[in-house]
């Protein structure tokens, strides 16, 4: 997620939806919907007609600004629904309404967006309707990619709809990197050595940020190296392990750049960070492919200088890469509306006129790939980044996230315990590979204190 | 004094009398617990049930898998040997220590010079000093935060112009940098009660003392601070509250400073996160009573130790 989430600055409201944070995975084994499990019985068309022409009111919990554009849409169709669109907070503070109304049995919405790595911790409770059976949810999966898919079904339940999706990819400053002699690099040692160079060239500046409060993008990071930090059966059993050889390959990488003061530590999205961006404090951004249109709103005064590659591999020629942020739309399980409220889902994020438009209007990155591939969103080729297809290069990454990667069912106090640890060990430039050990340790202990058995 | 004029009958005086007396009084009674009522409602829903509830609530333990469970003392027990939780009380305790006599004393100087009529545009410096107060915490949190910004912040800007290091409001300095916001939101405040404590000293004592040789320094200590030892014990007293409460500033500075202040900086904080973020209701219950606890107890011996002061002089 990112600490948006729990602090939140004016300034990210824009851009809402976009980037919460990594991902989630429901499916603890390969991506498709169809293995195995029972699914939910499939709704009769009898019924979805019934329910779809009955005077129906549904509340919609999102901070996606301006969405009545696609919810209009959405009640243009079907007039006799009609949604109340409520934004109860972005990101930690609309899950804190959201658990307390679901405490409380009442007052809770029909529709919540959640992000995907948020998913298993409301799944826990059984809050959220599996939507397999639901009208039009069994063409769901064969518009996303795989990596999609496994992040919003558990044993054949589908728990939501994407709506936005963040593979990562690296975003720079072409002008600067040139002027340093730097080219853009393809590797994280080609990154390394680029980072020595341009901060020999630039003593007052860096090649990039490393935000010490930013666990989404370390997450990111390891997962785009086919790190699997966490696992969740969906019952009683979690796991958490940073010692793999992939998990530490990426920190040992990022802890040497820290300590050699060859990247900046500043967190992000705040006000020094934005003013970072705009002035080439940091030549790069690691970012996700809702980075591109942000970065635009940020550094306004930079346009033109900027350049999108696919994020640096730890193997020369490969292709990897993670999820940083996205959200889905889902349902909840005591709604006494689910068929329409499954519809609603649905349809603003799938339907091609509503899902364009999230594309088009809010800048959302689209999970599907028919919406990916409609020229007006692939050929685009803004100013900002001289001209650059950003879009197309997104997608590519889009499909070249690893396939599985999973989400502890308490993600708040794992955000914001790598903030207390993990932060101070970046921020300090010191043993970060020790803090992601204490970090590890401060996981499992919570883990057990809340009675899941660890593995 | 006006108080015996008004107090019960003597002793041994007709029962009859008394009786109707007591009447009226209950008819005096009755009106009074009538008129205070209204509050007494409010205050039992909005106050009394909520800290019922939340005492409650600290007894079980209620966790992710496996439910709720009655564990009696253990949330406090467990509170008590919470490392994070003492950082966090020793961090207020120290920022109780040296910002209230600072914030206090800045206050109290500024009510002196202004009752002492010794300073040009009165009526706009006590409103200049006041206004900060009227400044919601969270936007001058925000604005001091850009103030503090160490690259484009004015401070660091002028510092880097002179050449000298940034000062680092955001990570060493960070419990001062807060000491100082809240100094600047809070000292109008208390130079307002000090103040208008002062205006209702009778200028006869100070004539008095004038006669007796005084000068204005001498008749400030000796005289006018005495005078306000009561408004004085109740800035004080708010401010150890306040200070023990302090949670807006560093919510809304570790956005800015994630590394330094972590999820435990102060109790108050802590006590939020535990809940919201941590989903550890019952435990965040018994670190706030704890908290309350310490509030009530400190309160007390600041009362007790002034009025003793008091009684001796």
């Amino acid at each position: 997620m990112f600490e948006i989430v729990s602090k939140p600055i004016g300034r990210r409201a824009a851009l809402a939806g976009l980037f919460g944070a990594s991902a989630f995975v429901l499916s603890s084994c390969s991506g498709g919907s169809d293995d195995g499990g029972p699914s939910a019985e499939p709704v009769s068309e009898d019924a979805f007609k019934t329910a779809m022409d009955t005077d129906t009111t549904l509340t919609f919990w999102t901070w996606v600004p301006d969405i009545q554009k696609e919810v209009d849409l959405f009640t243009a169709t079907y007039p006799k629904i009609k949604v109340d669109v409520v934004n109860a907070g972005q990101g930690l503070d609309q899950y804190t309404a959201l658990r307390t109304a679901l405490r409380a049995g009442t007052g809770a919405p029909d529709v919540v967006q959640i992000e995907y790595q948020y998913l298993s911790s409301f799944i826990l409770g059984d809050n959220l309707l599996d939507l397999s059976g639901s009208n039009g949810y069994d063409q769901l999966s064969a518009q996303y990619p795989d990596w999609v898919n496994a992040q919003i079904t558990r044993d054949g339940k589908i728990y939501g709809v994407p709506q936005d999706i963040g593979p990562m990819g690296m975003l720079y400053r072409e002008d600067l990197l040139t002027a340093a002699g730097v080219q853009a690099p393809t590797t994280w040692a080609e990154f390394a050595t680029a980072a020595e160079t341009y901060r020999a060239a630039n003593p007052s500046s860096y090649l990039t940020d490393l935000p010490p409060n930013q666990a989404g993008q370390m997450i990111g990071f390891m997962w785009a190296n086919g790190a699997k930090p966490f696992t969740y059966d969906g019952a009683e059993t979690v796991g958490i392990d940073f010692s793999s050889a992939e998990a530490t390959e990426v920190i040992e990488f990022w802890q040497d750049l820290a300590q050699r003061d060859l990247v900046a530590v500043d967190p992000d999205f705040t006000d020094q960070w934005y003013q970072g961006l705009s002035q080439g404090t940091y030549a790069s951004w690691l970012t996700a492919a809702w980075g591109p249109v942000f970065l635009q709103g940020t550094a306004e005064n930079t346009s033109g200088s900027w350049r999108a590659a696919q994020l640096p591999q730890f193997t020369a020629g490969g292709t990897a890469t993670g999820n940083w942020g996205g959200s889905t739309d889902a349902v909840i399980a005591s709604s006494p509306n689910p068929i329409a409220a499954a519809e609603l889902a649905r349809w603003i994020n799938v339907e091609e006129q509503p899902a364009t438009l999230f594309a088009t209007e809010q800048f959302l990155f689209p999970p599907s790939r028919t919406v990916q591939e409609a020229p007006e969103f692939i050929d685009a080729a803004p100013e900002f980044y001289g001209g650059q297809e950003v879009n197309k290069l997104f997608t590519e990454a889009a499909a070249n996230v690893d396939t599985e990667f999973e989400w502890l069912p308490f993600m708040d106090y794992v955000y914001s315990s790598y903030e207390d640890v993990m932060g101070p060990a970046i921020t300090g430039r010191g043993d970060m590979k020790g803090a992601l050990a204490t970090w590890e340790a401060q996981l499992k202990t919570y883990a057990q204190e809340q009675g899941f058995t660890v593995q | 004094m006006t108080s015996t004029s008004t107090s019960a009958a003597p002793a041994g005086s007709p029962a009859p009398r008394r009786r109707g007396a007591s009447a009226a009084r209950r008819r005096q009674h009755r009106a009074a617990y009538l008129l205070v009522a209204p509050f007494m409602v409010v205050f039992a829903a909005m106050l009394v049930v909520p800290l019922v509830y939340a005492a409650y609530l600290s007894l079980f333990r209620e966790r992710l898998i496996g439910g709720t469970s009655f564990v009696g003392l253990e949330n406090y027990v467990n509170a008590l040997g919470d490392s994070a939780f003492f950082t966090g009380l020793l961090r207020v305790g120290a920022f109780l220590v040296i910002q209230v006599p600072i914030m206090l004393g800045l206050a109290l100087l500024i009510a002196l010079l202004l009752d002492s009529g010794l300073l040009y545009a009165q009526r706009f410096i006590r409103l200049a000093v006041f206004l900060p107060y009227a400044v919601p915490s969270v936007v001058a949190t925000l604005m001091w935060g850009y103030l503090y910004g160490p690259d484009f912040g004015p401070f660091a800007q002028v510092a880097t112009s002179l050449s000298l290091p940034k000062p680092p409001f955001l990570s060493d300095w960070m419990v001062g940098s807060i000491m100082n916001i809240v100094t600047w939101s809070f000292v109008g405040y208390n130079m307002i009660i000090m103040f208008a404590a002062l205006r209702s000293i009778p200028t006869e004592l100070y004539e008095a003392a004038r006669m007796d040789g005084a000068n204005e320094v001498r008749i400030a200590w000796s005289v006018k601070i005495p005078a306000i030892r009561g408004a004085l014990l109740l800035t004080l007293i708010f401010s150890v509250i306040g200070s023990f409460q302090l949670f807006n500033e560093p919510q809304l500075l570790s956005s800015l400073a994630p590394s330094v202040i972590d999820s435990a900086y102060t109790p108050n904080l802590y006590a939020y996160n535990l809940a919201f973020t941590n989903q550890n209701i019952n435990y965040s219950a018994a670190v706030a009573f704890l908290l309350a606890l310490v509030i009530a107890v400190l309160s007390y011996v600041v009362q007790l130790s002034a009025q003793r002061k008091e009684r001796r002089s």
